[in-house]
């Protein structure tokens, strides 16, 4: 396909970089759920209606009040959705092909978005495997990993 | 909210979308379309009372471009503005409420966005929480891609209606001039192609794109001397789902379903429905949330499947409906406009022509 | 006199606004729990100027200035986006410019920024080129800082031959010129 450059000739192009240097404030429920994950433990919130939200918001999704009740939840879990990741893109937590998956861990009531290394169907059982080095941040998990043979 | 005013769309007009337009700023793609809105209907920026575009500065790295756009409008001597970050559909929906506030009876809303300087599926991953989501850096086909699995376990569609639906779409894209895909391979040769993100297809996920679109609103008399029948907005919404997918069912779409029951789409027969959906499987959520019937002729543009300019794809929604109830073809038509991950956040419009 | 809003109530936030219910969290309390997050964000994109910002900088690697003329009331615009802001029309005229002109703004920088700026204190400048409706920015040097004024005579220093480039950076910065000042009044409209 030609292109009308307007009478410019070649289209001139550069390299642009936009960085942004984030720096958040966590406040205490999300601080203490990725304190929970610098320690190798998972914790969610029990939501007004008794149902446990992990990862943990400070208000209820529902109906927006103020949770406070932070629980334990398990480090193994169901797929309850999954995708594949075929291009994999700087930033993501693994180099090479890999699925993206919703995982709801054994306690909780909700999903957390994360990715499996490796092949996964809805329903199947998986594991965190933690970073060895950790720093309070969601990739303090750096994958789950299927749990073959059954649990 | 109930209209005080009548409203209506009067203008419309949008780019011959395509992949890329390496050629041109954002200004200067969007003042052809700018000024096509306007000559349509013999109109220039004195007559109008407000204007409100639509954008994001994350899409083309294009610092403040909305201010730099704001010199395809002829904004001089100063005149009432405003922007949103979001698809040019949220403008148009601040444009109406400024006419319904008495502040203004007439008002130009312009969306457009060039997503080819950047990689649209990752510089998307900005729009997500940046505590739990971000810092994963998931890219939004393999986001829907979740979706669309939690669909297809759930028994609501299947891989084969997916196909069939970006089939449909593209074919109808045949007879818009404008679309950046028209026309499809048959079903078998779609579904015999490998996954981008599974169960997602190429053919299931709306194209990158360079453009924009604008249109005219009106109040009133003034909109039946702009138009030979103007699509008179009888009830718009907008609602929000939470960012926390995790918590949500993925298959239904609770915010759309509340935006069309307060827009009044079900108060008569709607004869076309333009529907915001960027991936097949979504289609399938907006039909069923909005309550459509069979006889409801859905995209008949190719919608987002043809055409995807961010921040102008709702908007064009909107356009396409007015399109046909101005030239009679259709009587009353509800355009529906999506932005964010997932259908995170949904507009719903009922249109009407005078009989 | 007080202000006027002197007897006004401040009320407070509402519950739950600008204030959050401490969570009670099972196990050991971390002493040192986490508060804050670094997640950098770098994207990286292909920029492409457009048709007339490129036209501008063509004209930049052969050492020209090119403005473009607004098709209604003729000014014209450095450097050209493409469109007159005034009508809405595209420009299309390319008018050359001198690489001379008048300071119609300046402002004594001191803290640095950038790859390229020069040592701090530096006075960033507002260059009206002779002919042209808008001023073009750079750096004004070869000059004491205390003698820096609006309407001062200036003219752009550019870089060896050799080294031009479809680049802003082809203009190394801008020297006073040994040429009467020009009137404030005469910039007016230029600002």
């Amino acid at each position: 396909m030609t292109t009308d450059t307007g009478g410019v000739g070649e289209i001139l192009e550069a390299p642009l970089v936009i960085e942004y240097p984030f720096n958040r404030t966590t406040g205490p429920v999300i601080g203490a759920f990725l304190t929970g994950l610098r320690e190798q433990r998972v914790l969610g919130i029990r939501g007004a209606d008794g149902r446990v939200v992990c990862p943990p918001t400070e208000y209820d999704p529902q109906t927006g009040e103020p949770l406070t009740e932070m629980v334990e939840v398990g480090t193994e879990g169901v797929v309850t959705s999954w995708s594949t990741v075929t291009t994999p893109r700087d930033g993501q937590p693994l180099p090479g092909h890999h699925t993206l998956a919703l995982v709801r861990l054994d306690g909780a009531d909700t999903a957390m978005l994360h990715v499996v290394d490796g092949h996964v169907a809805t329903g199947d059982r998986v594991r965190i495997r933690w970073a060895d080095e950790r720093q309070g941040l969601i990739t303090d998990i750096a994958a789950f990993e299927p749990i073959r043979g059954g649990a | 909210m109930a209209p005080t005013r009548d409203v209506a769309i009067v203008s419309f007009a949008q780019t011959t979308h395509r992949r890329a337009v390496p050629e041109l700023n954002e200004v200067e793609l969007i003042q052809p379309v700018i000024r096509e809105a306007l000559d349509a209907i013999g109109a220039t920026i004195s007559d109008i009372g407000f204007t409100c575009s639509g954008s994001s500065d994350y899409l083309a790295g294009q610092a403040f471009s909305f201010v730099m756009t704001l010199d395809a409008v002829g904004a001089y001597p100063p005149i009432q503005e405003s922007h949103v970050e979001m698809d040019g559909a949220w403008a148009l929906y601040e444009a109406w409420l400024k006419i319904q506030s008495g502040h203004a009876d007439t008002a130009l809303v312009y969306g457009y966005s060039k997503a080819s300087p950047g990689d649209l599926p990752r510089v998307l991953s900005r729009q997500l929480d940046p505590y739990y989501y971000g810092p994963l850096w998931p890219d939004s086909v393999a986001l829907a891609g979740l979706q669309a699995r939690a669909m297809i376990d759930a028994g609501i569609i299947d891989e084969a209606e997916m196909a069939a639906i970006a089939h449909r779409s593209r074919e109808a894209a045949r007879g818009n001039p404008h679309a950046q895909l028209q026309g499809s391979a048959p079903i078998d040769e779609l579904l015999a192609a490998p996954y981008l993100a599974e169960p997602l297809r190429r053919h299931d996920c709306a194209p990158i794109t360079d453009g924009g679109a604008a249109v005219v609103l009106a109040a009133g008399d003034r909109a039946r001397e702009w138009s030979k029948r103007p699509a008179w907005i009888r009830g718009i919404d907008h609602r929000i789902d939470s960012h926390n997918f995790g918590a949500r069912d993925l298959t239904t779409s609770p915010s759309t379903e509340l935006a069309a029951q307060k827009a009044g789409v079900a108060g008569g027969p709607v004869d076309v429905a333009e529907l915001h959906a960027p991936f097949t499987h979504q289609e399938k959520i907006l039909t069923a949330a909005l309550g459509l019937s069979d006889d409801t002729v859905i995209n008949p543009s190719g919608g987002a499947l043809a055409a995807n300019p961010m921040m102008g794809a709702g908007l064009i929604r909107l356009g396409e409906v007015f399109k046909r109830i101005e030239s009679g073809e259709a009587n009353r038509g509800v355009a529906h406009a999506t932005s964010g991950h997932l259908l995170q956040q949904n507009l719903v419009a009922v249109l009407e022509g005078e009989r | 006199m007080p202000p006027a809003d002197a007897d006004r109530t401040v009320t407070p936030f509402p519950v739950g606004l600008w204030e959050q219910p401490q969570p009670s969290v099972p196990g050991e309390a971390a002493d040192d729990a986490v508060q804050r997050i670094r997640v950098p964000a770098s994207i990286t994109y292909r920029y492409t100027p457009g048709a007339a910002p490129t036209r501008f900088l063509r004209g930049l690697a052969g050492k020209r200035i090119l403005g473009e003329k607004d098709p209604v009331n003729g000014d014209v615009y450095v450097p050209p986006r493409g469109m007159s802001p005034i009508v809405g029309l595209p420009t299309t005229e390319q008018v050359e410019l001198p690489d001379r002109g008048t300071l119609s703004a300046f402002c004594v920088v001191h803290i640095g920024f950038g790859v390229n700026a020069p040592p701090t204190p530096f006075v960033s400048a507002l260059v009206l080129l002779d002919g042209a409706a808008v001023s073009l920015y750079g750096t004004l040097l070869e000059i004491p800082i205390e003698e820096v004024r609006i309407g001062m005579r200036v003219q752009a220093v550019w870089v060896d031959d050799d080294q031009l480039e479809p680049s802003f950076e082809s203009i190394r910065y801008w020297k006073p010129l040994d040429e009467p000042d020009v009137a404030a009044e005469l910039l007016k409209g230029h600002m």
